[in-house]
């Protein structure tokens, strides 16, 4: 092997011998990694015990609630398949509304509601400009709502599934 | 080809061309810089959840790029400069260190300007997309810190070439943390299945951005290097020359 | 124009002043490094030049 060659390999190998290593620790340290856990695994009870932790999902349409004359405020967290009640008292993100990602750090009380020390916004990666967003929630909403029908007709006498969402009461 | 290739790598060539070649990068790119500022501040539409703060992207995104454009420049050139030998190579991979330290700064200030309104939260230890971006600006710190701690030059290439080649497994890291993990900072608009997720008024300025960033950094690494060569080369007859006659 | 931002106006406009800086400093800061190169090997050559 002439001596140019041989560098290349010693450089291939480091390069690759450094990837595989890190992909492996990242690998095992995936949990660790995770800057959140979702509602879902909240419910199955994967979640840190006796240490703060955050939870992400999306503010439930119309579950958020003010106490009269406090900054106490009550809310779900959903990831469409299970909620979480949170409860939270302080200042909010600009980007805070519901049906918005959100991001709360805190524990979980014994009672089963998180209670938030902060409470950051998620946003999505798609920009559009207002009267765009407008129209394709319109657009949105009535093929919802068609579908809504069409299911209706579908099911019709049927009994309504369970929500999916996994008991942690055991 | 492969003649032009090897005039390119001989310094006295590489000094001269480049300072032709710099204005060729510079002009445009400013202007794609000018038009993208103008029309991303005034002509894009603003955000329907974000409201005009999302303007921040206009610098976010192109220094965020660059930040890693600049890495994949200087691991590439270290690592032909290792294999090959190639003196210029290292020049380039040296020059391109301090570049890319003050854009990954630039994407992490602007990254937690535009947090503070939308997230509300300037930092978040932990979050993946953060931490990556900040091991980056540690790995150019790093970097650069070593080739200062080491007089012989071609010593310093090689031992600086081989913490820039084991750093750039944080490159695709970076890109692909809000994948990989859960993350406050949302997936990629501009590389995603379907194209970009952005609409066309707010896309162009954009891209023009990224571009024009993209030209400029060309230009000030093109600059860079030219220094970097002259002092490699102090020693030589050419560069004698060059100074004996007044030449820039 | 809407200089105000829609009231991020502070933010937005901070990021670009920021960016214009950076610019500056990295064109600036490469510019000086080629000077002084350049000077010292003038220096040099002069050096040599006087002790012949």
């Amino acid at each position: 092997m002439k001596p140019r060659q041989q560098r290349m390999l010693a450089v291939g190998l480091v390069v690759v011998g450094v990837a595989i290593a890190t992909g492996l620790t990242l690998q095992a340290m995936k949990d660790s990694m995770m800057f959140f856990v979702s509602v879902t695994e909240v419910a199955e009870g994967k979640y840190p015990d006796n240490r703060n932790f955050r939870v992400g999902g999306l503010v439930k349409d119309g579950s958020v609630t003010r106490e009269e004359g406090s900054l106490e405020m009550n809310f779900l967290v959903t990831d469409l398949r299970c909620d979480l009640a949170v409860s939270y008292s302080g200042v909010l993100p600009d980007l805070f509304r519901e049906g918005q990602g959100v991001v709360a750090h805190g524990r979980l009380r014994e009672d089963g509601v998180f209670a938030a020390d902060e409470i950051l916004a998620k946003h999505d990666e798609n920009y559009m400009a207002p009267e765009v967003a407008d129209s394709l929630a319109e657009a949105e909403a009535d093929a919802a709502a068609a579908k809504a029908d069409h299911v209706r007709e579908k099911t019709a006498g049927l009994q309504e599934g369970p929500t999916g969402c996994p008991s942690n009461d055991s | 080809m492969w003649k032009f290739i090897h005039q390119l790598a001989s310094p006295p060539h590489f000094y001269r061309i480049a300072q032709i070649l710099i204005p060729w990068l510079a002009v445009p790119g400013l202007l794609l810089i000018g038009y993208g500022t103008y029309a991303g501040l005034f002509l894009a539409p603003m955000d329907y959840q974000q409201g005009d703060a999302f303007r921040i992207i206009y610098v976010h995104v192109p220094s965020a790029y660059l930040s890693m454009l600049a890495y994949m420049t200087m691991a590439v050139s270290a690592g032909i400069g290792l294999i090959w030998r190639i003196k210029l190579s290292h020049a380039v991979a040296a020059a391109a260190a301090p570049l890319g330290a003050w854009f990954t700064f630039l994407a992490l200030a602007t990254g937690s300007i535009w947090g503070k309104p939308m997230w509300g939260t300037w930092w978040e230890w932990g979050d993946p997309r953060l931490t990556s971006e900040l091991i980056m600006l540690f790995l150019y710190f790093g970097y650069m810190a070593l080739r200062g701690a080491i007089d012989d030059t071609s010593k310093a290439d090689r031992a600086s070439a081989v913490l820039a080649l084991v750093g750039a497994v944080n490159v695709p890291i970076i890109h692909f943390s809000v994948e990989w993990w859960s993350s406050l900072h949302q997936g990629p608009t501009l590389i995603k299945e379907g194209g970009p997720a952005m609409d066309p008024g707010m896309l162009y300025p954009l891209l023009a951005m990224i571009l024009g960033f993209t030209l400029v950094f060309g230009a000030l690494l093109l600059r860079r290097v030219r220094a970097e060569v002259l002092f490699r080369e102090r020693r030589t007859r050419w560069v004698k020359d060059l100074v004996l006659s007044g030449g820039n | 124009m809407d200089l105000s931002m829609g009231g991020y106006g502070a933010y937005v406009w901070t990021c670009f002043i920021l960016a214009g800086v950076v610019l500056v400093v990295c064109e600036w800061r490469a510019r000086l490094r080629h000077r002084r190169v350049y000077r010292d090997i003038e220096v040099r050559i002069k050096a040599l030049g006087d002790s012949q």
